[in-house]
């Protein structure tokens, strides 16, 4: 399913429908939901009220989708209202609403701290990293939606297989034929030419570049620019020599690789780590041009 | 069910090292993790990896430095191991294409480092942890290793002997966090548990919120002991309103630490009169806590670090990542002003108790990594100890799990060597709340086959599943927020014996609440309430170990300070305090710390930097 639905004015809480013939089992979790779901409405009501007494609150307006939960299988936006305090992420606010009025709101995140690229997402119309987003630089209400052009898994978990396969699709690892002699002795690189990589070397894997990208939304088969920046990486490392570096452009030159790219800056722009990954991708053309000159 | 030679459960950098390792030795090899590789937590280690790599420089330096700053509480033929090794490993690193900093004449950076008698620290930038675990994810997709990633290990599947040393592990079970399939993963040759560190236990982190310490109270449960657990680093660089981390490395490059008096105090105060700013961790957080303590804090919470000196130049080119960090996690400009920070939970130098192989008591089982103690650390772990242990020892349990002969370890494991009971009495009852467990109790099984084992162990854990997702009951986020609120008021840099009292009532209290927990997503797709009320358990249960280990040592011994006893006691401390779970009876015990190198013995000197 795609994320882009019509925006939902119906807040209500899950509507849980009885299902036929229940064992005791069955009816036991209904009536736990049913009261789980009256809790929560309870407490958003109370947090509303507040809300309306004290400014110092931030509304948040976030997707919600499970495709096995009755009452969630029609995407909707649930509201909730978090008390704001200095320097509150989205991710501060998203786990605040987790762990005060529903435990189901589902997300992925773990270091807090902009290096794991777990929690890309669609923040007021942009791809963000919800850890450093701050609350405070944007307009409420927040609007909070999983990564656009991405199968939705379940809230604003997305389904990262194709980033991860087209990431692996460009040999992402180092290769060289001549290390030098000596188990201790390691290769040599300029200052300048780590320099060059470095910027390259800083990818997260979030995949907010990917959900950008309006080519790659169109072509399922283009590498993206994450992948293309992975394969600049290792093609502009001094360290991997000329003859690896000729098997890297073959690979970026393909049907879907860096032809493809239109240059519309929209992956440079979201990039959290501020990678320049439309000029890697201009580099890489050039460079594929010259390497073509040389055997003209 | 699946099936490997050598399972690996978690994939940071110990894990990574494991699995390549242990492929390289010839076994077919598979990882299980709770995130994608890439997710992993040693992703945010900044400073650096300690190498002798210079002919100025010596491995046996660098074992004593680590030795001293263990307060003499690492084992020795760990620590030499880990010396010894660190410098082909890093190099290894190189030449998979990690991108190091560089000297002028193209050869990998070092800079100085807090504890270290020489400049030993390698680093790329201040993210040498993210450029680390990358390359080493590239080689695992290079070598096509399997990885399931997103499956949660909820328990490990051990034989029920009494004795734990007698206990064989034939695996682990996982849930798989996607779809909700409870499985078993059959490991013929061995489980390595490289899950990293357990931060959650506290509430001011510099670990990941996936850093429930899961393997540990998952080896725990199933009889082996956890080893020095009440030896917690408080990294003295993090920021105020996050607990996010500020690198050593800015103090290594010149960083300077004031009070709200513009008192360069670890001088002007005598903490550290030689190395000032560069003693060791333990030494610099209690140091900043006792200026804000007497006052000298900066709203009365935190103390400065300037790194503006150091130049717009050499800052962009040694600690970019530190200016990103600071600007978007506290606001501060590195480059303007200086930053506030404070003392915050860093890493565990304890863990789950091994000897330099990676080996357990329990026959097949290994750990490596943050999780484990071998023990290098001691009492206090130095900055960029850390990664070369990840390599060291991931590469060491890898190849011993794979089968390759790495002769007789010189550390016992479990009650084989020496060994004594504890004196002391605790006041409040620990272990499991009602009914005790059988044998093993999570990990047991009354099965001796191999497959039988493990499928009594899914069993379980898809009964668990199935009671936590019927019944209803209360949210385990309080029960863990209480956990990491107590733990963080009484368990801290500072600890006296009321507080440490009163924290072990608190957790008694947790455990009980935890008995009614329930989780109220219904969902098998993605449920993420179902996991994290399984990791709280695993808070609780470590939690209790580590305050018990602090309550009964009565002396202050690197990250372990006690107020009613402020000195080191050699004579009747210099031991490892140990709790074996005792299928839900925890018992507390110690055993001698081993200071005899291969051809030198470290002799326990005063500390002082």
């Amino acid at each position: 399913m795609s994320t882009q639905i019509p925006q939902q004015t119906d807040e209500s809480s899950e509507t849980e429908t009885e299902p036929e013939a229940a064992s005791k089992g069955e009816e036991r979790r209904a009536e736990k939901r049913r009261r789980a779901a009256e809790e929560r409405e309870r407490r958003q009501a109370e947090e509303a009220e507040k809300a309306a007494a004290d400014e110092e609150t931030v509304e948040l307006k976030v997707f919600r989708y499970d495709p096995e939960i009755e009452g969630k299988q029609e995407p909707r936006f649930d509201t909730f209202h978090v008390p704001f305090t200095k320097g509150m992420t989205v991710l501060d606010a998203l786990m605040y609403s987790r762990d005060t009025y529903d435990s189901s709101l589902t997300f992925r995140h773990s270091c807090r701290q902009a290096v794991c690229g777990s929690d890309a997402m669609f923040v007021n119309g942009g791809q963000k990293l919800a850890c450093k987003t701050q609350i405070a630089d944007l307009e409420q209400p927040v609007r909070v939606e999983p990564l656009p052009h991405a199968d939705v898994r379940k809230d604003l978990v997305v389904d990262m297989e194709h980033f991860y396969e087209q990431m692996e699709a460009v040999e992402p690892y180092f290769q060289t034929n001549e290390y030098p002699d000596g188990e201790l002795e390691e290769q040599r690189q300029t200052r300048e030419n780590r320099e060059k990589v470095k910027m390259s070397t800083r990818c997260i894997w979030c995949s907010a570049c990917m959900s950008s990208c309006n080519i790659a939304a169109g072509d399922n088969d283009y590498l993206g620019p994450a992948a293309i920046n992975k394969a600049y990486r290792f093609a502009m490392d001094e360290r991997e020599g000329e003859e690896i570096k000729q098997k890297r452009l073959e690979i970026i030159e393909q049907e879907h690789g860096v032809w493809r790219c239109q240059t519309q800056f929209s992956c440079t722009e979201v990039c959290p780590k501020d990678i320049p990954l439309t000029e890697h991708i201009q580099e890489l053309k050039r460079e594929a041009v010259k390497n073509n000159l040389k055997f003209w | 069910m699946y099936e490997h030679d050598v399972i690996v459960v978690g994939a940071g950098g110990a894990g990574l090292r494991a699995a390549i390792a242990a492929q390289e030795a010839g076994a077919d090899v598979a990882m299980v993790s709770k995130l994608h590789p890439v997710r992993s937590h040693t992703g945010a280690a900044e400073g650096g990896i300690n190498a002798a790599l210079r002919d100025a420089d010596s491995w046996e330096d660098h074992a004593y430095d680590t030795m001293k700053g263990s307060d003499y509480l690492g084992d020795a033929p760990a620590v030499e191991a880990l010396c010894r090794e660190s410098p082909e490993e890093v190099i290894r690193l190189e030449h998979w294409g990690m991108p190091f900093s560089r000297e002028d004449d193209g050869r990998v950076s070092q800079r100085p480092f807090g504890g270290l008698s020489f400049p030993r620290t390698t680093y790329a930038g201040a993210e040498t942890g993210h450029q680390m675990l990358h390359t080493m994810y590239e080689q695992v997709v290079k070598r096509g290793i399997t990885v399931y990633d997103e499956w949660h290990v909820m328990d490990l599947a051990v034989t029920d002997e009494d004795d734990p040393a007698d206990r064989t592990c034939h695996g682990v079970v996982g849930y798989d966090i996607q779809t909700g399939e409870v499985s078993g993963f059959r490991a013929t040759d061995g489980v390595i548990l490289a899950t990293g560190g357990m931060g959650q236990v506290f509430d001011h982190t510099t670990n990941a919120v996936a850093n429930t310490g899961d393997g540990v109270a998952m080896a725990y449960r199933a009889g082996v002991p956890m080893e020095d657990m009440e030896f917690i680093q408080f990294h003295p660089t993090t920021l105020p309103s996050t607990g996010v981390l500020i690198s050593e490395g800015v103090r290594g490059e010149g960083g300077i630490l004031y009070n709200s008096e513009g008192e360069r105090f670890m001088f002007e105060h005598g903490y550290a009169n030689n190395d000032g700013e560069l003693a060791s961790r333990d030494v610099v957080s209690r140091a900043e806590l006792t200026e804000v303590n007497e006052g000298r804090g900066i709203e009365d919470e935190y103390v400065h670090l300037d790194m503006r000196h150091l130049g717009e130049e050499r800052i962009l080119d040694r600690l970019e990542n530190i200016l990103h960090l600071a600007e978007d996690f506290e606001g501060a400009d590195g480059l303007t002003e200086p930053m506030p920070v404070k003392p915050g939970q860093h890493y565990a130098m304890g863990g789950i108790e091994t000897n330099e192989h990676g080996e357990t008591v329990i026959d097949g089982l290994y750990a490596a990594g943050e999780c484990a103690c071998a023990s290098v650390h001691g009492a206090n772990r130095l900055g960029g100890n850390a990664l070369p242990e990840l390599i060291v020892f991931g590469k060491r349990a890898g190849r011993h799990a794979a089968g390759e002969d790495m002769g007789e370890a010189e550390i016992e494991t479990g009650r084989s060597g020496e060994w004594e009971p504890a004196d002391y009495e605790f006041e409040v009852e620990v272990g499991e709340t009602g009914g005790r467990g059988p044998a093993a109790a999570d990990g047991g099984a009354v099965a001796t086959d191999a497959d039988g084992v493990l499928a009594a162990a899914v069993d379980r854990a898809q009964e668990r599943v199935e009671t936590l997702l019927a019944r209803s009951g209360r949210n385990h986020a309080e029960i863990r927020s209480k956990v990491q609120k107590t733990m963080t008021a009484n368990v801290n840099v500072f600890r006296e014996e009321p507080g440490l009292k009163e924290t072990l009532g608190d957790l008694r209290e947790a455990r009980e609440e935890y008995q009614d927990v329930a989780v109220s997503d219904p969902s098998r797709t993605f449920n993420t309430d179902l996991i994290h009320t399984m990791e709280t358990r695993n808070i609780l249960d470590i939690a209790e170990a580590l305050t018990m280990g602090a309550l009964a040592r009565r002396e202050f011994r690197g990250a372990h300070w006690r107020k009613e006893n402020q000195i080191r006691d050699d004579e009747n401390w210099l031991k490892h305090t140990l709790v074996s779970w005792n299928d839900g009876e925890p018992e507390l015990w110690y055993k001698p710390v081993i200071l005899e190198g291969e051809n030198k013995e470290y002799e326990p000197k005063n500390r002082s930097y």
